[in-house]
């Protein structure tokens, strides 16, 4: 019998194609616009993963002040870090495979009659290894380079800019009124998941950033690497122990450092994408009621244009319920329908929106499966009221009809 | 009356049907007493406003009389509701129209099935028993073609056929022949006429043409919502 009333809708519902069809358009766009945004928004957040994976998962930074990430980080009043803080946390820790001080300048890199505005990071060889980051050509860092020789490392961004195809390696760049010789060339890395060019940066050796262009040693951040196996929790354990303990911070007393980790990181930005997929899913669950609304329009219609049906089916012994149950499934049937379309249809934007934002394309079955049953049950709110005009009818009336 | 038979099949006793109240109030109904025993072919004729349609309405489970008995294969129905006349239409009645009533673009057999879906009868057992009844009005060769392919007699048919397929104790004809011409009535009133005769079927139709009541055995005359006179037609005395 229910399958019979399935098979009656479906007859019903084809019979009118195109006004069907025009009836679950707004369940369609809902469900189309449900599908996309989320399958969009979780290939963003695939995304922002993969792009933290190359800024180096199992990296911390070390900064001064209680500062968060985000807007209005560093204070200004904290007490920097000493070159000689990187060395006591790699040789103490266990935990800890490696650091790099960084210090950073927004500088303009001239050669020859070509400049470009970049990054200027004064680090050491270390930081390569922290960072994961393999040189393209040439090499690192000697030992007698990071003493405070001009020497540099440029990023692809910088080497493609200043050199085009040539081969910078032995070139002398000017930095301000530094010039140092250009001893390798890293390898590219892509944009960051904050959306900037990783690859724009030219590489100094500390010391030499902090003689010839900060005119002070103190390190604004540190970069350390866990040893592989290493849980994040016990590596931020031992780095902010080590840290008070250099500090002279005592017990009861705030830290005045900070240890961000990358899965901080990366949670704040899947944060962010998630806020903007639930406000875009809302917009579409309002035109899903919309869609709903437009549906409950048509059935009433269907129920007054069919009137004369409903009679004969009672006099043929229909019961109330029956009658109620032919329409309701009607449109379950209907918008059940328009979800399927609008699955498809929102699958095919998300697939063609990834590629156009270049980030991976993740369906969602859990997502799918549940805008197909919000879909028909749009079709059980919205079709319950025609249903029950419909199963209301006076026999006698409706044949009269 | 009919003592010769067991217990009639349908006995209304000071059946009353009335609509609005106090000074408004319509007495469509006003009193009906009548018996109709299995095998009989009655038409109920009368003016317009006599309360023939009512009196239809009322024996085909319809509607509900305000007061009175109404006693079907001797069990009470007056005081049933909605659910409960819905089930009696579906295993006893059989309902034929003037305006033939077919569900347009629906085949033939579609509309014969109609009764037999509700009856839960599976699909190759609707679609025989459709089919037989369409044999048996003579249109198995018109099973799928639709209402609109069909003229008013042939629909007329496809109706009759529905209201047999369920295998009724009582069919209900309202006019049956009010939307046809002279030849295509009498058609229908001797397709009708033959069910009677060949095969026992209980007919009652209300009808507003002599010469179509002269078909039945028994004429109700109704005047004013009451059985003015009941009496054999010149077929039935025969």
């Amino acid at each position: 019998m229910l399958w019979e009333t399935v098979r009656l809708a479906l007859q019903a519902i084809l019979r009118n194609p195109m006004r069907s069809f025009l009836t679950v358009l707004g369940v369609v766009i809902g469900v189309a616009a449900v599908i996309a945004m989320v399958t969009i928004g979780r290939g963003s957040a695939a995304q922002v993963t993969a792009d933290v994976q190359t800024l180096g998962a199992n990296r911390l930074m070390l900064s001064p002040g209680q500062a968060r990430m985000g807007p209005g980080s560093g204070s200004g009043s904290a007490r920097p870090f000493a070159l000689s803080d990187v060395d006591a946390l790699t040789d103490q820790l266990s935990s800890i495979e490696t650091g790099a001080p960084t210090a950073t300048r927004q500088m303009v890199a001239v050669f020859g009659n070509t400049n470009h505005r970049t990054s200027v990071n004064g680090t050491d060889s270390r930081y390569l290894v922290v960072s994961d980051w393999r040189l393209a050509a040439g090499r690192a860092f000697t030992s007698a380079e990071e003493g405070g020789r001009a020497a540099c490392i440029l990023g692809h961004t910088v080497k493609q800019e200043l050199f085009g195809h040539a081969d910078p390696l032995g070139e002398d760049i000017r930095l301000g009124t530094l010039s140092c010789q250009v001893i390798g060339v890293l390898e590219a890395k892509g944009a960051s998941a904050f959306g900037t060019d990783q690859d724009d940066v030219v590489l100094i050796p500390f010391r030499t950033f902090a003689r010839r262009i900060a005119g002070s040693a103190d390190v604004p951040l540190i970069t350390l690497s866990m040893r592989d196996g290493v849980s994040t929790d016990r590596a931020v354990g031992d780095v902010t122990a080590l840290m008070r303990e250099i500090r002279r911070i005592g017990p009861g007393e705030d830290d005045d450092f900070t240890v961000n980790t990358m899965e901080q990181l990366s949670s704040m930005l899947t944060g962010i994408s998630n806020v903007l997929t639930g406000l875009l899913s809302a917009v579409a669950a309002v035109s899903l009621l919309v869609g709903g609304i437009g549906i409950m329009n048509i059935m009433l219609v269907s129920v007054t244009e069919r009137t004369r049906e409903i009679g004969i089916r009672m006099a043929v012994g229909a019961q109330a319920h029956q009658v109620l149950m032919q329409f309701l499934v009607e449109s379950i049937v209907l918008s059940a329908l328009g979800g399927l379309l609008g699955i498809a249809l929102g699958l095919a934007l998300a697939a063609l929106g990834a590629g156009l934002l270049e980030v991976p394309f993740v369906p969602d079955p859990g997502v799918i499966a549940l805008a197909f049953v919000f879909s028909a049950a749009v079709g059980i709110v919205f079709g319950f009221v025609p249903a029950r005009s419909a199963a209301r009818l006076d026999p006698i009336d409706a044949l009269r009809h | 009356m009919a003592n010769d038979a067991p217990a009639p099949l349908i006995a209304l006793r000071d059946i009353t049907r009335h609509y609005g109240s106090g000074e408004a109030m319509v007495r469509a109904l006003d009193g009906v007493t009548l018996t109709v025993s299995k095998g009989e072919f009655v038409a109920i004729m009368g003016p317009s406003g006599s309360g023939k349609s009512t009196a239809m309405n009322v024996l085909g489970c319809l509607d509900s009389p305000s007061s009175g008995h109404y006693l079907f294969n001797g069990i009470e129905v007056a005081g049933l509701d909605r659910d409960q006349r819905a089930l009696l239409r579906r295993h006893y009645l059989g309902f034929i129209f003037q305006g033939y009533n077919l569900l347009p673009r629906s085949s033939a057999l579609q509309n014969v099935e109609l009764p037999l879906i509700y009856k839960g009868l599976a699909r190759a057992e609707r679609e025989e028993r459709a089919l037989e009844a369409l044999d048996r009005v003579g249109l198995a060769h018109r099973a799928t073609h639709d209402p609109s392919e069909l003229s008013g007699g042939q629909q007329q048919r496809v109706a009759i056929a529905r209201a047999l397929a369920g295998h009724p104790q009582v069919v209900l004809a309202d006019e049956p022949t009010g939307n046809l011409d002279t030849k295509r009535s009498v058609e229908i009133m001797e397709l009708l006429r033959q069910l009677n005769r060949e095969e026992g079927l209980t007919i009652i139709m209300v009808t507003h043409e002599e010469d179509m009541a002269e078909f039945a055995d028994r004429l109700i005359w109704m005047v004013d919502g009451k059985v003015a006179t009941d009496r054999k037609t010149a077929k039935g005395a025969a």
